[in-house]
């Protein structure tokens, strides 16, 4: 069974809600302390919303600097998926495994609501989803404005790294650009929750899009390292 | 000279500021002690009742629920942002001191007229602070009440109720136990901020000089609050608490004596072994700060190694700073020498207890004004979805997290909140209500219809009624008229309470709340939390589906007087409130449990603020769709009744579980029109009213 690890700092709001999200997507959650530098076997890692560290200093600020943060690096070094949500996007960032940065909201109001968001390109983060495909998915959040200078947007435009556009802009970030991966493909961050739109009961069910192409990517490293390296 | 004569001499200054503040009005309740005696208490769900930081019930499958509400409405007048966010940081403290884990926040809050800068610039900082704490602590807020009245201009009200869950075996006590235990302190540090806040802010009246009592107002860290919650719910998950208390008015003082007083035991209190925010803070600063995020926990001494590691894993300071005795006295000492030794049945026992004096005020009339003639329907319809009492919640609650946690079944914006329990299939339904302005018309009636709104708001998402709490926010009790309104909303919420069978679990009196002598309206606010036994079945209140059928469940008596169209259409309050008819009341809450566990409603929504016309116009908003209703009593407020929608099938099945309930056909769901009787509204018209009009006061976009 595919394994995903749970990053917990002092701080962490939704790292309960990713566990359970992951266990109801059939995968095994493991939760991650931060004062520890080992993912305990994890396939994958998610870095949860909250507000890590009291979010002082900046956001995700003093978290990217916590032990478990170089371990989330070797991981991804090594092509291992991680997913950061909310708070763990701005971590990303701050820990330079993503580019760009996120801005106090443009309205300078925390918002909690849901929003539409429309599929750019084809990706593995995106299983069985169309360009042009629109998932609902809640957001909240006060520092979501995703910034970057223009020539960096440029090359993430350029390079495919979009993969997802809010439909209608709740926060001021730069093209509308809601979900970016790095150059490699293997670590992405959104400021909505696809761990809050797991069960229609509670919403919506979009989410496990998103956390599927997680599992899927892992699957998909662990093959790529247990096969026989294929002759260049 | 009280004092002199419990104690046999003369008290030390030190002994005074503790006595100052356990026997002032908030800790002490000395002039409403003896009225809250009259509400009824107990029920087969509760497993605890008044007395302890929150109450619990019962809610089955092993599971129970704390609740509790509690004002801060002193310390957000003078700073709106801290005083909010701490009064929320207080409520989640009394919740987890229950060895619950907090799942719910809901805020009632209370202003003058928004049309004064400062009354906006209140509603703005208090709304941001309730939802900075909660928000960082990672607590969804489900509901909650916004009122503007002049009557509130000089005294905001600001109450934070908090529901949290818990295995029903593992209720935590504030119980100190067992001589020989160490008395430990965790969390944050001690500091001079909110130094007599208890006494100073909340059992003073306001005048000219408020401003200057600034420095009461405590600070509030949410990121050290949230690893207070998880660290604590560590602690008791691991089974090394023997007793747990929160600190927060009158702190130390408070904590300790509670402590010991309801454990029966002593207990000597080092006062120098209390890690400090700031040097040479006096004996009496450091026993009487307010200092937020601190917890007291009486733990068995082999324990002490195991408490102290899982602190420091929440990076939390933990010290052991006294110990349980035997003697029945509280004894501080600091640097070695003994600086107060206090009887600690005199601090919490001896407290006095003053019958209030009860003076009917001379506005309270004894009949309702005559019915009046509504001109202008439609008129009236778009006056009142505009109206800042009435408009959409939405600017409000997108600033609060209704989601974290994965429980929100039902977000706020209808009638009640609904938390789903996993992992079993239940949830509970969370409403607060409360109406000063037409309490103020008649206190009695008020409060019992407050208590009937709350619990009908619960039952409207199919939800069964299940306890109380409540937050009695007042003037000055030492004047009878005051006196006179807190007796008789008290006598009213407790014939609502028997007569629905709700025992009252929890609660806070907040009184003094006037300015220059001038009171509020008499303000109770209700919390009721239901319980559905299939989260699946939850009701929400906005129609659905064209062609589904418009009905009136209940019906309950309604009156324009102390109504919203009172307010806003004709310019005035006045006349008398109707008397809730508890038996309809009880009647409608089963009828809409049992209609909801048989799938048998596609909405429910009941009638209140605005009456009829208001709420098919709310039901249509919510569901973007229209709707065509025959009403004559179109603006009139009451209690009791409630408009369902349902499929046409649906009706004999409706019919039969309604049985001598009056349910009456008003009309259909459908089309881009809101008709309501003889207003007429388009769909868009009504929401564009209804949605803008708290943005556009606030100067935001919609």
């Amino acid at each position: 069974m595919t394994s995903v690890g749970v990053v917990v700092f002092p701080g962490s709001c939704d790292d309960r809600d990713a566990l359970r999200a992951v266990e109801l997507m059939g995968a095994e959650p493991i939760e991650l302390w931060h004062a520890d530098a080992d993912l305990r076997g994890a396939d994958a890692v998610i870095i949860p919303g909250g507000f890590s560290y009291g979010d002082y200093l900046r956001c995700g600020a003093i978290s990217a600097l916590s032990p478990v943060m170089s371990a989330v690096r070797e991981h991804a070094a090594g092509g291992g998926p991680v997913l950061g949500i909310c708070n763990g996007f701005q971590v990303l960032t701050e820990a330079g495994l993503l580019p760009g940065v996120l801005r106090p909201n443009a309205s300078l109001r925390f918002r909690c609501h849901d929003v539409d968001l429309v599929v750019e390109r084809a990706s593995p983060w995106l299983p069985d989803t169309q360009p042009g495909d629109v998932l609902r998915i809640p957001m909240k959040h006060h520092d979501g404005c995703y910034f970057a200078p223009p020539p960096v947007i440029g090359e993430l435009e350029a390079h495919g790294q979009v993969l997802l556009r809010y439909r209608s802009n709740p926060n001021g970030s730069v093209n509308a650009i809601a979900c970016v991966t790095n150059r490699d493909g293997n670590v992405a961050g959104l400021m909505p929750h696809p761990e809050h739109a797991v069960e229609s009961l509670i919403g919506s069910t979009d989410g496990r899009v998103l956390l599927g192409g997680l599992l899927g990517l892992s699957l998909a490293t662990i093959r790529f390292h247990d096969a026989p390296k294929a002759p260049a | 000279m009280r004092i002199q004569e419990l104690l046999g001499r003369d008290p030390n200054d030190f002994e005074l500021a503790v006595y100052s503040l356990l026997w002032s009005e908030h800790c002490g309740y000395k002039h409403s002690r003896l009225l809250l005696g009259r509400l009824p208490a107990t029920g087969p769900r509760v497993l605890q009742g008044p007395g302890e930081n929150a109450g619990v019930i019962d809610v089955g499958d092993g599971l129970a629920v704390a609740l509790k509400v509690e004002s801060h409405n002193h310390p957000s007048a003078v700073e709106p942002f801290q005083g909010a966010a701490t009064g929320v940081g207080g409520i989640l403290r009394d919740i987890f001191a229950m060895g619950a884990r907090p799942v719910a926040i809901l805020d009632s809050l209370r202003f003058g007229e928004p049309d004064r800068d400062h009354q906006r610039h209140l509603f703005g900082r208090v709304v941001e602070g309730v939802g900075h704490y909660g928000n960082c602590v990672g607590v969804a807020n489900v509901g909650g009440e916004v009122y503007f009245e002049p009557a509130y201009e000089h005294n905001c009200l600001v109450n934070a109720m908090c529901v949290g869950v818990l295995s029903a075996e593992r209720l935590q006590s504030a119980r100190a136990t067992g001589p020989g235990n160490l008395l430990v302190l965790y969390g944050s540090r001690t500091g001079r901020d909110g130094i007599g806040g208890a006494s100073v802010l909340a059992s003073q009246g306001f005048d000219e000089g408020s401003q200057a009592k600034r420095p009461s107002v405590q600070i509030g860290d949410p990121f050290m609050g949230k690893k207070l919650i998880e660290c604590t719910l560590a602690l008791l998950e691991a089974d090394l608490l023997a007793s747990l208390q929160d600190l927060g008015a009158a702190g130390l003082a408070s904590a300790t004596s509670e402590m010991a007083s309801s454990g029966g035991v002593g207990l000597d209190v080092d006062l120098s072994r209390v890690p400090l925010r700031e040097p040479d803070m006096e004996p009496f600063e450091i026993m009487i700060s307010e200092s937020q995020e601190r917890m007291a926990a009486i733990v068995e001494p082999h324990r002490w190694p195991t408490v102290r590691d899982l602190c420091a894993r929440w990076d939390l300071d933990a010290t052991v700073i006294g110990e349980v005795t035997e003697n029945g006295r509280l004894r501080a000492s600091f640097d070695g020498e003994l600086v107060g030794d206090i009887p600690v049945a005199t601090l919490t026992g001896d407290c006095p207890r003053y019958e209030v004096e009860r003076t009917r005020p001379a506005r309270l009339v004894d009949h309702a004004l005559p019915p009046v003639t509504i001109d202008d329907p439609t008129g009236a319809l778009r006056t009142l979805l505009g109206s800042p009492n009435i408009a959409s919640r939405r600017w409000v609650t997108r600033q609060y997290d209704q989601l974290v946690g994965s429980g929100t079944v039902v977000r706020p914006g209808g009638d009640a909140g609904v938390i789903r329990l996993t992992p079993s299939r239940r949830a509970i339904a969370i409403a607060l209500d409360g109406n000063g302005r037409r309490t103020g018309l008649d206190p009695r009636r008020g409060a019992a219809s407050a208590v009937c709104e709350a619990a009908r708001n619960v039952a409207c998402t199919g939800a069964r009624p299940a306890a109380v709490t409540n937050c009695l926010n007042f003037g000055n009790p030492e004047t009878g008229e005051v006196g006179y309104e807190l007796g008789e909303a008290i006598e009213g919420m407790a014939l609502a309470c028997e007569a629905l069978e709700l025992p009252v679990v929890s609660g806070n009196v907040s009184l003094y709340n006037e300015h220059m002598g001038r009171p509020i309206h008499p303000t109770p606010v209700v919390g009721v939390v239901g319980v559905l036994d299939d989260a699946a079945t939850a009701v929400s209140s906005a129609f659905r589906t064209a062609g589904d059928v418009v009905l009136l469940a209940g019906d309950g008596p309604s009156a324009i007087d102390g109504s919203e169209y009172q307010k806003v259409v004709i310019g005035t309050t006045a006349g008398r409130i109707p008397e809730p008819d508890l038996a309809n009341e009880r009647a409608l809450h089963e009828f809409l449990a049992a209609a909801a566990e048989r799938q048998l409603l596609a909405s429910a929504h009941d009638v209140a603020d605005g009456g009829l016309a208001v709420c098919l116009a709310e039901s249509a908003i919510g569901g973007a769709i229209g709707v065509r209703a025959d009403a004559d009593d179109l603006f009139g407020e009451g209690d009791g009744r409630v408009v369902i929608s349902a499929k046409r099938d649906h009706l004999a099945a409706l019919h039969e579980l309604a049985g001598s309930l009056p349910l009456c056909e008003l009309g259909t769901v459908g089309g881009e029109l809101i008709r309501a009787g003889d207003a007429r509204l388009s769909l868009a018209d009504a929401t564009e009213i209804y949605e803008s009009a708290i943005p556009r006061l606030m100067g935001d976009p919609i």
